[in-house]
């Protein structure tokens, strides 16, 4: 039985019971990104306090794995500053392209906490996408509200 | 064959055909998935698997006929040529019509609704005044059905881009038909083109093509069938349906990837302009400019696929020889089984007609508390092989209030224990989340 590996418990308890979940006011940036092969969606909204993320708030609806992903990523982002949140969702990309190697897991633990829990996620290519479209929508959500605030900035931020 | 296979309790009616005979034709069916589990493929609606007999026409070609089709003065290329022009015969047979230039062969469905549509943009440039008559421009109107795969949506989207005509469609009622309250509206004088999907990949429903190609005749418009879903599964009549054109692809009837088929009225091929130009299409080419072929070669660019043709006749072979009554019978009696199956099952809602009633065997459903994706890897944990999500159909979805569904889909070497084993894995699922 695979599946374990893949729907760890620290997994289903994000997805049953989401951290910070709803949309808020105010914010810097709102995105809504959407996974076209599956349809899933998710509304993000990044609410900046000088270089510090302040709040990040999120509507979608998908699958486990993705509605679990952002609720660690609020978890893990909120009160960090934006530079230090881009930096921890390179790593959950090191950790989603792991292919399930546990050495890759080992290593980013500290910094992930609980989102290494996807590590399971990584050896199931289909589902990575599901784990990553919501810190593709921070970064782009971020840089949104970064160039918001320092509009000369140039951001890599792309319609969606 | 043994009981669980052919009839298990509850089950109304032998099966047709003879699964245990027939899995031993598809090689892929004997390896396992997942750690040593039986492959239960019920996604034949995606891609359906290969019998050897398939396999081995395309083998054959390769290792003794292989050489450019309608090219070189050699033995291969005469050889090779035959059994492609063999092969164009085969389909047209199976269409029932004895023209066969009235065959074209495509990629693949997309690419036959797409040569379609850019052939009736480009009729509205075409110098030659015999290609004109199509011509799709502003005022115009194109009519499709809220059922259409994107593959029988975008391209009729873009047509409108490109020449200034609308986009009508046929909406759908809440158990998953064609509601055709309005079709004498929506299709009109203005109507250039109705495209209509036969059975739909996502709900399984089975369209009416009497009243469709019966009120596009009244106002003078063309009517182009995806066949992607039905060809495969019951047998196709060209002239009994009416319509202009029928679009399949090969590789949903057990032949080759990377074949297609557009059948089109003679009378109608002949008067639109090509799609995609370069060799093996024209007639005369010069610096200043070049004349075409007739139907089929015009929309035939460049070196075609061979082998893939071979191998989709030899697909037809196949399914000739188990017969397309047959086939047709047997997924019905797998989707009745289905239906009353799943929907036996606390929390699983069928999206789409409730019975086999003019409905083909692709089964979508929901199952409560649980996404799809989640569902499928269930399912695929036990071996067993579905499509979840929108199935490009994504207005579909979008109508029924579901952001996606499970979907299996049926052929011939399903049998009954693969729909107990779809039910036993949906059952796992919701102990696995927690519901139901
Ligand atoms: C109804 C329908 N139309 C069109 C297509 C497109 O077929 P293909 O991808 O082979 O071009 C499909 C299959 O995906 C389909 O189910």
């Amino acid at each position: 039985m695979q599946l374990e590996s893949m729907y760890q418990e620290i997994i289903l308890d994000h997805y049953r019971n989401p951290h910070g979940r709803g949309l808020r006011e105010p914010f810097d940036a709102e995105v809504h990104h959407v996974n076209p092969t599956c349809g899933d969606e998710v509304t993000l909204r990044v609410r900046l306090d000088g270089g510090s993320i302040a709040d990040v708030s999120y509507e979608g609806m998908g699958c486990s794995i993705s509605q679990a992903s952002v609720s660690a990523m609020h978890d893990l982002v909120v009160g960090r500053t934006v530079t230090e949140a881009l930096a921890t969702g390179e790593d959950f990309m090191t950790l989603m392209q792991s292919k399930g190697d546990p050495a890759v897991a080992d290593k980013l633990e500290d910094s992930l906490e609980d989102a290494v829990a996807f590590a399971g996620v990584s050896k199931y290519p289909a589902r990575v996408k599901c784990a990553l479209m919501s810190w593709m929508a921070l970064k782009d959500a971020s840089a949104r509200a970064l160039s918001a605030a320092h509009p000369t900035t140039p951001t890599g931020g792309n319609d969606s | 064959m043994t009981a669980t296979v052919s009839r298990p309790e509850g089950a109304q009616e032998a099966l047709p055909l003879d699964v245990e005979a027939i899995r031993a034709d598809f090689p892929i069916l004997s390896r396992t998935v997942r750690g040593g589990k039986r492959l239960v493929y019920l996604d034949s609606g995606a891609t359906a698997q290969k019998p050897r007999q398939v396999l081995d026409a395309e083998r054959a070609f390769y290792e003794q006929h292989n050489a450019a089709v309608h090219r070189g003065a050699h033995q291969l290329a005469e050889e090779a040529t035959d059994r492609y022009e063999e092969a164009r015969r085969t389909v047209a047979r199976f269409l029932g019509t004895d023209d066969e230039r009235e065959v074209v062969f495509t990629r693949s469905t997309t690419e036959g609704i797409n040569l379609v549509a850019y052939a009736l943009s480009n009729a509205g440039t075409a110098k030659e005044a015999a290609f004109r008559r199509y011509a799709v421009g502003q005022g115009d109107e194109i009519v499709v059905t809220e059922m259409e795969h994107h593959a029988n949506l975008v391209p009729w989207q873009q047509l409108c881009e490109r020449t200034g005509a609308t986009l009508r469609w046929l909406g759908l009622t809440d158990d998953g038909r064609l509601d055709l309250s309005d079709l004498g509206t929506v299709v009109n004088e203005r109507t250039r083109l109705v495209a209509v999907t036969q059975q739909s990949n996502l709900l399984g429903t089975i369209n009416p093509m009497g009243p469709i190609v019966a009120r596009a005749r009244e106002v003078g418009a063309l009517v182009l069938v995806d066949g992607a879903q039905s060809v495969p599964h019951q047998r196709a009549d060209v002239a009994a349906m009416g319509a202009d054109f029928l679009v399949f692809s090969g590789h949903k009837m057990l032949g080759p990837s990377g074949i297609g088929v557009l059948w089109g009225r003679y009378e109608v091929l002949d008067a639109l302009p090509p799609f995609l130009t370069g060799g093996s299409m024209i007639e005369v080419v010069r610096m200043e400019g070049s004349t075409f072929a007739a139907p089929p070669q015009r929309f035939e660019a460049g070196v075609p696929m061979a082998a893939q043709a071979v191998g989709l006749a030899a697909a037809v072979d196949y399914l000739e020889r188990l017969g397309m009554r047959e086939v047709e019978a047997h997924e019905k009696a797998l989707t009745a089984y289905a239906l009353e199956r799943l929907s036996a099952v606390p929390g699983v809602a069928v999206i789409g007609p409730p019975d086999t009633v003019a409905r083909g065997g692709a089964v979508s459903f929901t199952v409560e508390g649980i996404h799809p994706h989640d569902v499928g890897q269930v399912l695929d944990d036990l071996g067993i092989a579905v499509r979840v999500g929108h199935h490009c159909a994504w207005p579909v979805v979008r109508r029924y209030g579901v952001p996606a569904t499970t979907r299996a889909t049926f052929y011939v070497h399903n049998g009954y224990d693969d729909v107990d084993a779809l039910v036993e894995g949906v059952r796992h699922a919701q102990k696995f989340f927690g519901v139901g």
